[in-house]
Formats: structure tokens, sequence, C-alpha cells
């Protein structure tokens, strides 16, 4: 069956499709685990811990469905990455698959029962369901970036040598720390949004400010390694760019500085890391001018930018190996079928709109702040 | 290959999956069951409804949360221990996980927020779509996991390619209208339903025996007491037998429920009763019923049901055959324009899966010796005892259940139920079953597929990542640390609700108040949360 569109430019389209699940994942469900970041340092008393937990106890659910949709749209679309990503970083999926199954629970059970003991548990339940999560796919993201150490035999097997601790290097814990600060400006520039002004305002603004000002100044350091660490790889030779998908027929090698090569050759890629430090300036800004509005928006485009210069950095290589560069998975090589891509771009083009109108709606239905009267009145609030 | 790490993998998948569907069921059915209660408030405008649907919808909101949370680990787990399968059929498999992502999991988890905040900034229909949504959501994702789990049972629609050396879709509208899935799609949600409809008719059965919240607990009953009977029959007549005659491993897994050890002339006799022996190959002590079983699963008088024995011996022509289409494949990954080898691919591809099976026993099945063939072939059959007893336990609970809901309707019908004191007794004592019937029907169902994890196409012990026993124990314990601390604040908490009732959040309400509506919309009264 010849299909409308072809095998390579179908995987351009699933490369920017799952970059923009990933961005959709960081910052909606970002705002969450910002907040549940922020949750024990912004709010003291109880009611103030319940004003900050309703900000996002209607539609934290929603959002994070952008990550399930992530493992999903991964495993359909980059079966490889799937395979090899998950079962290489086992333990560390397992701490972010524990800390997030302690959101749902918290978030519901917190406000079941009165006792001080027992909503300052899951007050700490929470705060870990948001920044474990957060410093993990930070230094996974890291990881991504100088490699990982697996190989693939002719059956397409993954051998995979390395541990948990292995993860952790100066650049992947500088990678875990951006995260963390981009994650919390997001969160606390939600809650300027959503929560009434007040003392808990105030402070939410002040952590939204160190973290802006950290962000930045670890953005630039990212990008300093980038050029000076020892890090990089690049495609030699050729490789079908609608060839099939085998990872083993692209000939990879590790070349320091090769992340940077593609501004040079594309400098329209320029785009995403001008945008990744104007989002949080403008994000500073509007926390100066009091307006959160452009506080939040700033934050949001920060977070486009930030992930956005990570795959405009690697493209064409979406998992370099440090033990076999030639069984490195690239967006060549390491797609599924022509046709699975072009029936999942068919279902996602006529789905994703409908959950964007639907997830518009319910915010407008719950537009407004929240603040310490209405969780004295509303017996619904958490 | 080390069995062991397969093994403790499967043990993890058991466990996480097996947890996970003690939540899904009763999703699947409260929410339905809401949307049935909350149409009745928007219809008759009776406070008393509304009542009963926020009452129903707090326990659905404890249950709910741990089956989103659970769930995370499925969508993971089969890329973290399970990595070489989701490289050999992710190109067909991950397609519905994305889907129920994209069509399913966003429309419940948008919606059931506003479900729970959304009564006072929503319009009475307004709120019910709401509701409706969320079990529409819930419903999908039954749709697209168990289209992807028919897929492993029955895989359409898709073939082997040596150049990926994974299995590639062909065509997409057989694995979305494969029956196998179909027929489990129903049989599972309509399980779901009557585990909701168990769920709400013991817990109105307690109220009535204790005299508390009548007038809740017997419009509860009657919803429960209809709901239960429609979806009761529904797992029972739509069971998934109608798909038994369809692969070779789904005929195995008929003979192996039946310990049915050699193909019985048309139309064969169904098994009451007996005690299957994996050593002996035989079943003692059997009783039978005559013609049944071939009625049920060859719809016909005339078509013999096959037996375990009988389908071993066309495993081991289909592992000959297996070993050419290996051997064509490794000599396609050097020459792949090797137009001899590719003819015998072509011949032989349907059996490659079987072929891998003898890599369990030696690592080049072209080197096998005919001992091993043969000892393969014998791994077809799967743990015969635990199927035959898993499916009477299941079935069983399935017969039960009818009977129950039909003393549960005509008691409701005749406004009897409430004092009907040993038949309330009888629906308190009921309530763990569906639950039991439900595990027993996933653990038919899957191990029941072994030994592949996709028929005919992949052993599951190949599918496994190249993990170590210490990563995997760290997990497994992890698990069931966190998960065993969850159910028991779970189960408190339900508990705990189920004691304060209906009216726990309007303060100095303690009291049932039949029908009346003092409250307006019960909107602006202060109480504890929710």
């Amino acid at each position: 069956m010849e299909l409308p569109l072809d095998y390579q430019t179908l995987r351009v389209i699933w490369w920017a499709l799952i970059g923009v699940l990933l961005i959709g994942f960081a910052i909606m469900d970002g705002f969450d685990m910002g907040v549940a970041t922020l949750l024990p340092f912004v709010a003291k008393t109880d009611e103030e811990r319940r004003a900050v937990i309703n900000t996002i106890s209607a539609t934290w659910e929603g959002n994070q469905v952008w990550f399930i949709l992530g493992g999903g749209a991964i495993f359909a679309a980059w079966p490889f990455v799937y395979a090899v990503s998950f079962s290489g970083f086992y333990l560390a999926m397992f701490v972010v698959l524990m800390s997030m199954i302690l959101r749902p629970v918290g978030f519901k059970y917190r406000s079941k029962r009165p006792g001080k003991a027992w909503r300052r548990n899951w007050d700490w339940a929470l705060f870990i369901g948001g920044f474990v999560p957060t410093l993990v796919f930070g230094v996974a993201i890291g990881n991504v970036l100088s490699g990982a150490p697996f190989r693939l035999d002719s059956d397409l097997r993954i051998t995979y040598e390395g541990g948990l601790l292995g993860l952790f290097t100066p650049f992947t814990v500088l990678c875990g720390l951006t995260s963390v600060a981009m994650v919390v400006l997001q969160g606390a520039t939600w809650l300027g949004l959503k929560l009434e002004r007040g003392e808990v305002h105030k402070r939410a603004m002040t952590y939204g400010f160190v973290a802006g000002i950290a962000l930045i100044v670890l953005f630039a350091f990212g990008f300093m390694f980038l050029k000076f660490g020892n890090l990089g790889y690049q495609l030699t030779g050729d490789v079908a760019a609608s060839g099939v998908s085998n990872p083993r027929r692209a000939e990879v090698v590790p070349a320091a500085g090769a992340w940077l090569t593609n501004y040079a050759t594309y400098p329209w890629m320029w785009i995403a890391p001008i945008v990744g430090f104007a989002g949080p300036v403008l994000a500073l800004i509007g926390l100066k001018l009091k307006s959160e509005a452009l506080a939040f928006g700033g934050s949001s485009l920060g977070i486009f930018g930030i992930i956005g210069s990570v795959g405009a950095s690697m493209f064409p290589i979406i998992l370099p190996s440090t033990l076999d560069a030639n069984s490195s998975l690239l967006v060549w090589t390491a797609s599924s079928s022509h046709m699975t891509l072009f029936v999942m771009l068919l279902v996602t083009v006529v789905l994703l709109p409908m959950v964007l109108a639907y997830t518009a709606w319910v915010y407008k239905v719950l537009f407004g702040r929240v603040g310490i009267q209405n969780i004295r009145t509303n017996p619904d609030m958490y | 290959m080390d069995l062991s790490t397969v093994e403790l993998s499967r043990l993890q998948f058991a466990l996480t999956a097996l947890y996970h569907f003690l939540f899904v069921p009763l999703t699947l059915g409260l929410s339905f069951m809401l949307v049935i209660m909350e149409s009745v408030y928007v219809l008759t405008r009776r406070e008393i409804w509304r009542t009963v649907t926020r009452f129903w919808g707090t326990l659905f909101g404890i249950n709910f949360v741990l089956g989103v949370a659970t769930g995370l680990t499925m969508e993971f787990q089969f890329g973290t221990n399970w990595s070489y399968f989701s490289h050999f059929v992710g190109d067909i498999f991950g397609a519905p996980l994305a889907i129920e992502g994209l069509m399913a999991f966003f429309l419940e988890a948008t919606f059931v927020g506003l479900m729970f905040f959304g009564w006072d900034k929503l319009s009475r229909v307004g709120h019910l779509m709401v509701t409706f949504l969320v079990a529409l959501g819930t419903n999908l994702s039954a749709l697209w996991i168990l289209i992807a789990n028919g897929w492993m049972q029955n895989p359409v629609g898709a073939e082997f390619n040596p150049a990926t050396m994974r299995m590639e879709v062909n065509d997409f509208m057989a694995v979305l209208f494969n029956p196998i899935a179909q027929a489990k799609f129903v049989h599972t949600v309509s399980a779901g339903y009557v585990c909701a409809a168990v769920f709400v008719l013991g817990i109105s059965a307690i109220y009535l025996l204790k005299g508390k919240w009548v007038s809740v607990a017997k419009r509860s009953m009657a919803v429960a007491a209809a709901f239960g009977l429609a979806s009761s029959l529904s797992v029972v007549v739509l069971g998934d037998e109608s798909g038994y005659a369809l692969t070779d491993n789904q005929k195995m897994k008929l003979a192996a429920l039946e310990a049915m050890w050699h193909t019985e002339p048309a139309p064969a006799g169904l098994t009451l009763f007996g005690i299957p022996n994996m050593q002996t190959q035989h079943t003692d002590l059997e009783i039978k019923v005559p013609y049944v079983l071939g009625l049920i699963s060859t719809r016909s008088l005339d078509r013999p049901v096959v037996g375990i024995l009988e389908l071993v011996d066309h495993a081991e022509d289909r592992i000959r055959s297996g070993i050419l289409a290996y051997d064509a494949v490794e000599k396609l990954k050097v020459n792949e324009a090797d137009i001899a080898a590719r003819a015998q691919f072509e011949a032989h591809k349907r059996d490659l899966g079987y072929g891998y099976l003898l890599k369990a026993y030696v690592s080049d099945p072209r080197t096998a010796t005919n001992e091993q063939i043969v000892k393969a072939s014998l791994d077809v059959i799967p743990n015969v005892p635990v199927m035959f007893w898993t499916f009477r336990i299941m079935a069983g609970i399935g017969v039960a259940m009818i009977a129950l809901f039909a003393v549960a309707f005509i008691l409701v019908s005749l406004r009897k139920a409430e004092y009907t004191r040993w038949f309330l007794r009888l629906c308190v004592l009921a309530m763990p079953l569906p639950w039991i019937a439900i595990e027993a029907g996933w653990m038919l169902a899957e191990i029941g597929r072994q030994p592949w994890a996709v028929e005919g196409v992949l052993p599951t012990f190949m599918g496994a990542s190249s993990l170590t026993k210490s990563q995997i124990w760290m997990t497994i314990i992890g698990f069931t640390l966190m998960y065993g601390t969850l159910a028991v604040i779970e189960v408190k908490l339900m508990i705990k609700t189920i004691k304060k009732g209906p009216y726990a959040a309007k303060m100095g309400h303690m009291h049932d108040e039949p029908d009346a509506s003092p409250l307006a919309d019960g909107r602006g009264v202060a109480g504890p949360a929710e």
C-alpha cells in the first residue's frame, strides 16, 4: 500500500511529536510537580497547605496523562527507545514510579482524615512525588546527552552495563538541577496565577524569583558543558533516512563538541536556546511587575526552549551508546514501521486537538483564584 | 538466558497486574452506576438521588486513585522488564497503548476532577455529562488494553521482518477487529460491572441490616440489582469461549482448562470435576456431562475439540518447520539478497516462534537434537491443574452471581429486599466473590497463554530484559511494600467512609431523611472535606 507521506518525513514528524508530548508534560504536569515540591515551604498551616493543594486538585490527574501518553507514544513510534531507555535506566525508572505513585494517593487521601501527623506525612509524600521525579528526569536527559552504556546484538537484543549510581555525573546532576529549577519556577508562577494574593502567594513569588535566576545560570552552565565538556556524538557515513529501522545499520562516533554542530549547520535552530533563556527572563520580569500571567507564560516558554534545545542539539541522534557507538538509536533507524507511524499520525491529528479543546474547557470552568475562604466554605475541597 | 530472571520478571508482572486489577473492575462498573444514579437525579430532581450519587462517588474516588497510581507501573513495565518483547512487537503492541492514552486516559482523567469539584460550577445536565465522559473514558481504556492483550493471544495483521528482527503491522483493521479482543472486551467490562454491582449491593445490605440510611440503601440496591443481573448474564453468555477455536494456543487453553488430554469424538463432554495430573497426563476421578463442551466451544455437534497431546504432536511439526525459518533468518542477516533463503523464510515464517521455543535448551535451534525438539513441544502445555481449577472457580462464581442477582431482582421488584434478612446477609458474604473470579480469570487467560508472550510468535522467556536478579528482587520488594501499605490505607479509608454514611458531608444530618431536600442543593454548607 502506498502511503501519502514518505517514511523519512513521518520519522521527522514523530520525532517532533514526541518533543511536543515531552514539552506538554513538562508544562502541564510541571506546574503540579513544582507546586508539590514547594508545598512544605510556601505553606505552613494546614489551611494554607489546603489552599495550595486545591490550586491543582481538580486538574493534576489530567496533567499526569501527558506522562503516561509520553510512555505509550514512545512505545508506539520509537519502540527501540522505549525498550532501551526503560530497561537501561531500570532502577531510576523504579524510583520515578514509586515516587509518582505517591501523588494520586497523596492528593486524594490527605484530606480524608483530620490528624496532624496524617496530613504532615502526606505533605512530604507529595513533596517526594514532585521533587524526585523532576530530579531524575533531568538526570535522565543528562544521560541521554552523554550516552548510555548499552549494546545491541545481531538479534537486536539489548544488553546494558551500568547501575543506578553510574547515572550521576557532574553534567547529569547539573541537568537534574536545571530540571528542578525549571519545574519550581513553573509551579511558583502557577501559584501566582491561581492563589489569592496574600502571605503564601508572596512566598511563592519569592521562591519563583530564586528558581528563575537559578534556571538561567544552570542552563548557561549546561551549554558550557556542551561546548567544553567531552560530550557529543556524530553520524558518519551514509544512512538511508527512509531505510529499515535497524540501529546497527548506521555508523556513529563520539565527537567532543558535536552537540553544537547543528547550530552552525542550521542557524535557525538557535531559536530554541534563545527562547530557553528569554522565557525565564520574561518570567522574572513578570514576577517583578506582579503580572502573574506574564510570569507563567514566560516560564512555559522557557520549558519549550530548554527541551527544544536538547532535541536541536542531538538531531538526528536520539540515544547514543557509550559502549558501542554503532548501536546508537537514530531518528532514521529506531522508529516503528512506515505504516504504524502513518496510522498513529492520523489518530493523533484527530484526537490531540480534541484533548486540548476539552482540557481548555475544564480550565475555563475552574477559572479563578483559590483562597483560604474557599477552603473554609466549600466541602468539596481537599 | 537465565531462566530465573525470567521467572522473577513474570512474578513481578503478575503481582503488579493482579494488584492493579483489584481496582480497575470496580472503576469500570461503578462509573456507569454513577451515570445511572445521577441520571435518575437529573430526571426526577429529587435530592435523595444526588446524595446517593455523591456517596458512591466518594467511594469511587478512593478506589479510582489506586487504579491510576498502579496503572503508572503497567505503562512502563513492558519497557523495564520486557525490553525484547517491547522491541519485537512494539510496532503493533505500542499503538493501542498510545491510543489508550490519547482517547481514554485523557478523557477520564481530565473530567474526573470536574466530577468531584464541579458540582457547584456546572448545571445538572452538565455535571451528568462529565460523569458520563469519565465512565466512557474508563471503559474505552479497557477496550484498548484488551486490543493489545487480544493481539498477544491471537497475533493477526502482522508479520516478521528479518531486516528489523521484529513483527511489523500489515493490517491495522485486523488488529483492531481481532475477534479475541472483542470477546475479551465484552467479557472483561461485564465482569467489572458485576464487581461494582456486588459492591453496591453488599454495602447497601449492611445498611439495611443495621437499619441505617435506609432510603439511600434501598435505592442503591435497586440500581445494583438491575445492573448486576444484566451484567452477570452478559459475563457468562458473552464469555470468551467463542475465541477458543481460533489458534493453536487457544485450542490448547480450552483443552487444558478441561484437562482433556486426548481428542474426543464430537460433541465432547464437559468435565465437572477431576484431578488433573501433569506427570501421568491423565485426569483422575473425572465426572463428565456429555455433549456440553462441544456445543459451547464449537457451536456445533460434529466438530471435535482437540486434545492436549494431539496439540503437542502438532507443535512438534511446527517446531521442525520453525528451525527452517530460523535458519533462513540467520542467512538473511548475512545476505539480504539471498533468494533461496528468502523463499525458505516465506515458506516457514509462520513457525518462527516455534523455532524460538528451542532456545530454552540450545542457543542455536539448528543444532537441536531430536530429544530437545520433543521436550520443547511438551512446553506448549500450560499448567493444566492451575487452568482446570481457576476456570472452575471463575465459572462457578459467575453462575452464582447470576443466581444472586436474579434473587435480588425479584426481591427488589416485590419490595421485599429490605426485610429479607437471609438475603441481605448473603449479599454481604458475596462481596469478595467477584474479585476472586476476576483474578482467577486473569490467571486463566495469561497462564493459559504460556509458554508464549505472543502466541506462536515470541516465547515468554525470550521477551525479558537482560536484568540481574538483584535488580528485579529490589523492585519486587519495593512494589510489594508500597502496594501493601497503600492497600491497608485504602481499605481503612473505605471502611471509614462507609461507617460515616451518605450524609457525612452534611453535618447534623446523620439520620436518614427520605426524599427531603432541606438543603436545596447542599451548597455552601460548611463541613469536613468530602
